[in-house]
């Protein structure tokens, strides 16, 4: 018989994340109550949970990039990247975020993936990029659209590393793949398993880049 | 040899740095609160390994309990105004973007040199770390930089990379938060379970059907695990390995590596893949939460589409 009680924390993620609770109080509830489900005595719960947390602390790391970003800001970093955008000719929020998207796909390809992202690169240039050239193509954007068009952008960041990573041979999901075939006796190479990552890289271009053009006629349209 | 472990000191520095920059603000009336959640950060980043894991618990749940009880808050004050910014912008002109770039390309740069040259021989730096510490060093170097040439005031990258911090708020550990969790689902065994219920709804004899449950059990354990790594083994174990290679005679490379990226199609739909998806939210200081994976879906669900049929083709038909 399976036990199926444990699943009752993922229920309390759900219902939690649905309900707007603070997500770090839902994350650390259902941490517990799934723990005490799967039979741990509490404090067993508590150590895993602390383990995990210090085990982790890389996930963190990238905040060291603020300081550098916050200084910059204070001096005009952002009004720069507009500037910038607005003396570009041919520049439209679809055409920059579809170059973005190629240069993270080849950069993760080239297993190079903490280079760019949401602090290092997003917030300080892409997005104020992006909205500045929707704006001068189509004049003052109200709020609604702004949101758009940055969300627009960093989501253009997140398909660019999704879909190009797996690529390089030497990236974490692929030797994930070939440990657990290997632990039932399948034997490949991460050549043959990256290889295979390819047609979906070039699909990802396509779709997402279509998007964005897309987004182009959008902002037209509402302009 | 340079590891994580260098870096966590530079990062322990930055947070103790945010706890400071905090107090400093006055306008900020939960300043405390701020200060004392990265206070708390700065010592797991320092003394993180000596607190011990029941230590390290305590100190989780005090971090929870500050975001929790909504004691974090941020300030009214900008250090300088919209048109200030536009006149240093206007005098400094491109360069400034020299200072910011220098991060992504010491970390670009930098990993390349390291890695195709005699360098990687020496072991100077930890292999499974050269692009974050290069990183860390290139936000060493571009902070030199922009002090020697801005001349800021002394403590100027410690207000301004507090405000940011605490204009982001409580997302930024949420993501470290979630790897923990994943860590407690994987101890009171959550993975063999779902991996258990779906052997037990497996189809006989149409590999299409079979390729669907793959895909779709990729993309919603994902969804809930917030991770295509968590959920990989399990549905390789369920449904991947003994059905559609085993069983159906499907191309092992291309069920492993177009399995693994219809789990990123999850990833991108999912509130629980926090730092993809709920911290730009924040950083890029939207109204919606969820504006991000509002952008993500429609790219979502044709690439899955799309991996559905390259499974399905590539993997029995090639």
């Amino acid at each position: 018989m399976i036990d199926y009680w444990p699943l009752l924390g993922i229920a309390l993620v759900v219902v939690g994340f649905a309900l707007r609770f603070n997500p770090l109080l839902v994350v650390a509830t259902a941490a517990i109550v799934t723990g005490l489900l799967g039979h741990m005595p509490f404090l067993k719960v508590l150590a895993t949970l602390g383990h995990g947390f210090n085990e982790n602390r890389y996930v963190s790391i990238i905040w060291i990039v603020l300081p550098v970003i916050g200084l910059l800001e204070r001096y005009g970093l952002q009004q720069r990247a507009r500037t910038v955008i607005a003396n570009m000719r041919g520049a439209t929020a679809g055409r920059l975020l579809i170059v973005y998207l190629a240069f993270r796909q080849v950069l993760a390809a080239l297993g190079l993936i903490s280079v760019a992202g949401h602090p290092q690169t997003v917030r300080p240039l892409v997005a104020p990029m992006a909205v500045a050239a929707a704006e001068k193509q189509h004049g003052k954007l109200d709020d609604e659209t702004v949101e758009t068009v940055k969300a627009m952008s960093a989501a253009t960041d997140n398909v660019g590393v999704f879909f190009g990573e797996d690529i390089f041979l030497a990236v974490a999901s692929i030797l994930l793949i070939q440990g657990s075939m290997a632990s039932f006796g399948i034997q490949l190479t991460p050549f043959q398993l990256s290889v295979w990552a390819i047609p979906t890289a070039i699909c990802a271009f396509l779709v997402h880049g279509s998007r964005l053009l897309l987004l182009d006629r959008k902002l037209g349209r509402r302009a | 040899m340079i590891d994580l472990h260098w870096l966590y000191v530079l990062a322990g520095a930055v947070f103790a740095g945010f706890a400071l920059g905090s107090m400093r603000d006055r306008t900020n009336k939960k300043r405390l609160g701020n200060a004392a959640f990265y206070g708390l950060l700065a010592l797991s980043f320092w003394f993180g390994d000596l607190l011990g894991d029941i230590g390290n618990g305590i100190l989780v749940l005090a971090v929870v309990a500050i975001a929790g009880a909504h004691l974090l808050g941020h300030g009214s004050k900008e250090s300088t105004s919209a048109q200030e910014r536009e006149g240093h912008s206007e005098r400094f002109g491109n360069k400034l973007f020299l200072p910011a770039l220098v991060i992504p390309f010491t970390a670009f740069v930098g990993t390349l040199v390291y890695n195709y040259t005699p360098l990687k021989n020496t072991g100077l730096i930890d292999p499974k770390a050269v692009t974050l510490v290069l990183l860390g060093c290139g936000v060493i170097i571009a902070l030199i930089v922009s002090y020697a040439w801005l001349r800021p005031p002394l403590l100027s990258s410690i207000d301004e990379g507090s405000r940011l911090a605490n204009a982001i708020g409580w997302p930024m550990v949420l993501p470290q938060m979630l790897a923990s969790l994943g860590v407690i689902f994987a101890a009171a065994g959550v993975g063999t379970t779902i991996g258990a219920l779906v052997s037990s709804i497996i189809p006989e004899g149409s590999v299409l059907l079979a390729v669907l449950l793959y895909a779709f059990g990729m993309v919603i354990f994902t969804m809930i695990m917030g991770n295509a790594f968590a959920a990989f083994p399990v549905m390789a174990a369920a449904i991947g390995i003994p059905i559609l290679v085993h069983a159906d005679g499907g191309n092992p490379a291309v069920i492993g590596a177009v399995g693994m990226l219809s789990g990123f199609c999850g990833t991108l739909m999912t509130p629980m893949a926090a730092n993809f998806n709920i911290v730009p939210a924040a950083l890029l200081e939207l109204r919606n939460q969820y504006a991000v994976i509002k952008a993500q879906i429609p790219t979502a669900l044709v690439m899955l589409i799309v991996n559905i049929v390259i499974l399905y083709v590539a993997g029995f038909h090639l």
